[in-house]
Parts: structure tokens; sequence; C-alpha cells
């Protein structure tokens, strides 16, 4: 996580979009309410630090989970409307990754569940996880450790596909498997 | 006076299309009005003496703040000043139809910061309602003048006005996300975080101090505490699995959050410093969107019923209650802050709306006509409520009064705009 001090110049950025004979407001000090008998007030308190966010994701060190003609390079479950149960067609999918995992005891692996972009993001969440959840689940079934899978949601915040229609919201009803070096 | 805004509140009808011409742009978000009461009572911000001495007049901001509101109808009176200390010229004002007018002056007050004094007058009984005095710097021009916006509100109205807060919300441009605040006027925006991963869910602690959120940069839900003056945060929940939904209690020591460690979504709370986790709650089903009430409930949303209603349990442990019935998707509830409301997205026919329900009559109404709300927030004192929608495909805010008369809307010109979330009065 890094620390930088923006705020000068994305105000100024701002100023500079808006009117630039427009003074910073946010330099000074406080304004002071002396009717009341109260204390100083806190519109200086309303400087913001900016943080970047950053990620270290780099990639798998296993080939042959890259390998488009390999099936453990496919990752993606879907799943019916208003459904969080893995569908008979992904079988062999799912049977791919667990032998690959129970051979790779050390292998991490994370499932992020997903769902169309309709209704409270935070509801979604819940129920991405609940597809999550399903593909954690069959992994588990087929001898997979507890310990090598981790099911978590990204809810509606990662459409693969961004349309307001049936075909793009189904694609976005799906769970993605992440191996280690790719979270 | 009091009563008798008040009375013609009540009697208000929509009015539309009353717009403020922003000369901010771009980054900004600009505030449109798009429903006001019918009958805003008249009131008058005279110029200020002195205020010339200012880098831009004071009550510019004065006029824009209390017009905004939509409980008042601007009243010109000319460029000519009107001092504080001299005798008001009630012939003038109500020959224009004021029924309130402020006037001030401003003076320098040494190291080159000024005096301001502003006394609001009741224009029909021509009888003095109050005086504020200020020191302030120049640049301070705009702060100076949502306080006296704020105190002009409060006399006039009897509630605490609300143009001094700030809200928060997320920025998406392209692949970048921000988490931005900005004063409650959409001026000054300040990008508080800024990720390639969605952010989600900003909660203000009670003393405005800090935001919790929902950040995605570890490519799972992680919820942090941030404080937003040093840039300085914490990681509050990161259990295996989901962590979401946070909410502060009403002392700033605790946060509800939705984590998914044991199985499904469940409440629980933890210290803001991510320490002393307990269970809040158990079903069979999810329970996310916690939100204290200030009597000591927690509202939530849960489909341990079958479809996702909205339930209520004391903070301190107990038995849930079901608060919605009406509807198959009642989500997103926060208490108002008295206590007495509740405001929430319902599902109708398709359109997701901003719905209020009175807990004591048990009265709901749909406080929109938009179709894709979302993330609705009270203003502290419980006159307004900010909330997310989308228009022409593009994610904008809204502000709609706790009657559903008056009606703001906020835009960026580029980007999407959503997951507001409005900050508490400022601590004086």
């Amino acid at each position: 996580m890094k620390f930088q001090h923006l705020t000068l110049s994305l105000i100024a950025a701002g100023l500079l979009a808006a009117c630039s004979s427009a003074p910073n407001q946010n330099q000074g000090a406080a304004v002071e309410d002396r009717s009341s008998g109260a204390a100083s007030s806190g519109v200086d308190g309303n400087r913001v630090t900016t943080v970047n966010a950053n990620d270290g994701a780099n990639g798998s060190a296993y080939p042959e989970l890259r390998d488009p003609k390999n099936i453990l390079s496919k990752r993606s479950v879907l799943f019916d409307y208003d459904s969080y149960v893995v569908k008979d067609q992904y079988r062999p999918l799912v049977e791919a990754h667990a032998k690959f995992l129970v051979a790779h005891p050390k292998v991490k692996m994370m499932i992020q569940g997903n769902t169309d972009e309709r209704g409270s993001r935070e509801y979604n969440l819940a129920l991405g996880q609940k597809r999550a959840d399903a593909v954690k689940k069959a992994l588990g079934l087929l001898g997979v450790a507890e310990s090598q899978l981790e099911s978590v949601s990204l809810g509606e915040e990662k459409p693969s596909c961004t349309d307001a229609s049936e075909s793009c919201w189904s694609a976005n009803r799906r769970g993605d498997m992440l191996y280690s070096g790719e979270f | 006076m009091t009563s008798r805004l008040l009375s013609l509140l009540r009697s208000a009808i929509p009015a539309c299309a009353l717009v403020l011409a922003s000369s901010l742009a771009q980054a900004q978000l600009a505030i449109e009005i798009t429903g006001a009461g019918a009958n805003r009572m008249p009131v008058a911000v005279a110029s200020f003496e002195g205020e010339n001495a200012l880098p831009r007049a004071v009550t510019d901001v004065v006029r824009a703040d209390l017009e905004r509101s939509g409980l008042f109808k601007m009243i010109e009176l000319g460029p000519s000043p009107m001092g504080a200390s001299g005798p008001v010229d009630y012939a003038r004002v109500r020959s224009r139809g004021a029924d309130a007018v402020a006037v001030g002056t401003v003076s320098p007050n040494g190291a080159g910061r000024f005096q301001i004094e502003v006394r609001l007058h009741d224009a029909a009984k021509q009888l003095g309602l109050g005086s504020q005095a200020m020191v302030m710097s120049p640049n301070q021009y705009r702060a100076t003048g949502h306080r006296i916006a704020d105190f002009i509100y409060e006399k006039l109205t009897g509630e605490p006005g609300v143009f001094s807060t700030r809200i928060a919300y997320v920025l998406k441009s392209g692949p970048r996300y921000e988490l931005q605040i900005a004063d409650a006027d959409g001026s000054n925006a300040q990008t508080a975080l800024a990720s390639k991963e969605p952010i989600i869910s900003p909660a203000w602690s009670p003393d405005g101090s800090r935001l919790a959120y929902v950040s995605f940069e570890a490519k799972k839900p992680v919820v942090y505490v941030h404080n937003l003056a040093t840039g300085q945060r914490n990681v509050a929940a990161n259990f295996k699995g989901s962590n979401s939904a946070p909410a502060w209690s009403p002392d700033g020591r605790r946060l509800a959050v939705v984590l998914t460690k044991d199985g499904q979504s469940q409440l629980y709370s933890v210290n803001a410093d991510g320490s002393g986790v307990q269970r809040l709650a158990s079903s069979s089903g999810i329970d996310t969107e916690p939100a204290w009430s200030p009597d000591g409930m927690i509202y939530f949303t849960s489909d341990r019923g079958g479809s996702p209603q909205i339930y209520r349990v004391p903070a301190g442990g107990g038995d849930a209650q079901r608060v919605t019935f009406e509807g198959g998707y009642n989500v997103s509830p926060r208490p108002s802050p008295d206590g007495k409301s509740l405001v929430y997205v319902s599902r109708n026919g398709g359109r997701f709306q901003v719905t209020m329900l009175d807990l004591a009559s048990r009265q709901t109404q749909i406080l929109t006509d938009s179709s894709k709300d979302e993330s609705p927030s009270f203003a502290p004192n419980g006159r307004m409520v900010l909330y997310a929608t989308e228009i022409g495909g593009r994610g904008v805010l809204a502000a709609v009064s706790a009657d559903g008369r008056v009606k703001q809307r906020l835009s960026v010109q580029s980007g999407d705009v959503r997951e507001p979330a409005w900050g508490p009065q400022p601590r004086n």
C-alpha cells in the first residue's frame, strides 16, 4: 500500500477545470463561531489525503493452467438465474481442477462468485458467495483439502459483460477459479 | 415563523424544473434541482457590507445553499449591500416580497483575516431573529457561507441545516475506481482512495473523521477503516471468505460487518481496529446490510423467509423481528436519525425504488419515480435521502426529501457515480 499526497494537485486540477480565479478554500485557519461560544470548528479537518491501492498478482507458476488446449485453462462455471447449483455440464471441468489440486497440495485456489447487476450490491455480494460456495463444495467432495480453498464473492462488481441483456446477465452469473499467483 | 413554514411545506405540491446552473464542471458534482415545494418561503439574503474584499461573495454560497434545499424562494434585493449594524430597510425588503432577510458586515480583523457578522430579520414583524459572528480567512468564503446558510435554515425551520456536511461516493471512470469526499453541494471533491478494483459500501464514522468501506484490491472483499485526514487505514475485517457491509455503532467503537468465515453471509461485530469479533445474529439464510438505529436496534436484509426482506434485532442480542411484508424484494435498510422511520429499496414490478416506512403507523411511501435506485442514506437532520440511481445508462446520485417533494440530481460530466453516503454534522 502506497501513500501519496495528491491532495493539492487534485484540487488544482479541479480548479483549473472549474474557475481559474477560484482560490483554494482548503487552506488557512479555521472559522471560529464566536456567537455560540463553541470551540473553533473543524472546517480544516476536511483535508483528505489520497491513498493508491495496488494489487500484487503476477500469474500462476504452472504453465498447464495457462495452456489454452488444457481444460485447466478454463476457469468459469456459469449458473442459471436465481440458481446456486453447479450444473452437470461443468462436472468434467470441476473434476480436472480437483485432480490438479489433490496432486499439488501446496497450491491454493480462490473461487470468486459473481452475479448479474440487478438489485442491491451487498445482497448480490451474498448471492455471489453462494455460487462460490457451491463450486468449493463440489471440489471438496472430490477430495480437495479445505485448507486449499477459499470461496469469496465479487457480487455484481466485476461483470464480464456490461449490456443490460439476458445473454449478458447469464455470462455474469458465474464462479471463477483462480490459482495461487493469480490473486 | 417556524410553524408557518412547516405548514407551507405540508401543503406544498411538487413543482418542477428549477435549475441551478453551476459554473463548476468536469470533475465536480453538478447539482440540479428537479422538484421543489410549490409554496417555498420567500427569503432574501442581501449582499453583505464589505464582502467584496473576499475572493468571492460569501452570500452567493448562502443563496445557492438555501435555494437548493427546495424550501426557500430566494428574493433578489439588488447589488447594494445591507450591513449588520444599521437599521433594516424593511420597506425595500417587503416590496420585493421577502418574509425574512439576512444582512451582514464583513470587516478586516488583522492578520489577513475577516470578522463577519450576520443578522436575520422577520420582515413582516420587523423583528430580529438572531445573529451570528465568525472570524474567517478570505479563502474560507465557501465554508463560511455554508455555516451562515445552516444558521438561517435552523432559525427559519427549527431544524439543523446540513449545508456544512460532506458526502462520500465512488466514482468509476473506465477501469479506475475512486472513493471521493465532497461538500454536500458537490464542490471541493477530493479522492480518499484510488484503485483498479471496485470499492463499495462506504460508511462514515459518527465523528466524520473516518470511513469504513469494502475494497476488492486483494481480489476479494475486505473491510477497511480509513482516516480521511491522514490517509492511514487499517484492515477491520479480512477473514477467510468475504468481508463486507460495514456499519458503525453510534459510539464509533464497533462495526457491524458481514462475514462468510463460518458459511453463508452472516452478521458479526468487530472493533474498528479489527479485534474482538462477535456474532450478532444467526440464520439459515443470507443476513446482510446491517444498519444501527439510534434506539439500539440493528436493521438488516435477510432471505431467511424465502425472499429478501428487512428484519431487526436488538444490538445487544435477542430475537430477530421481520419489518417489511409488502412485495418480494426489500433491501438496503437505513433508519432515520430519530429512529422513527426507515428508508430502503423495494422492487415494484421490476423497478427498484427508494421507499420510506413510518415505523409507528406502518405506512409506506415510494419516494422516487426512477427504476434502478440503490444505497439510500439519510442526511443527518433526516430531511433528505441521498441515493444512487441510473439515468441514460450512467450512474448518478440523487436526493429526495423525506416527504418525496424536493428532488435533486448530482452528476459528473463523465464516469459513473455510485455508493453515496451522507456524512454526519461536523463537530464544532
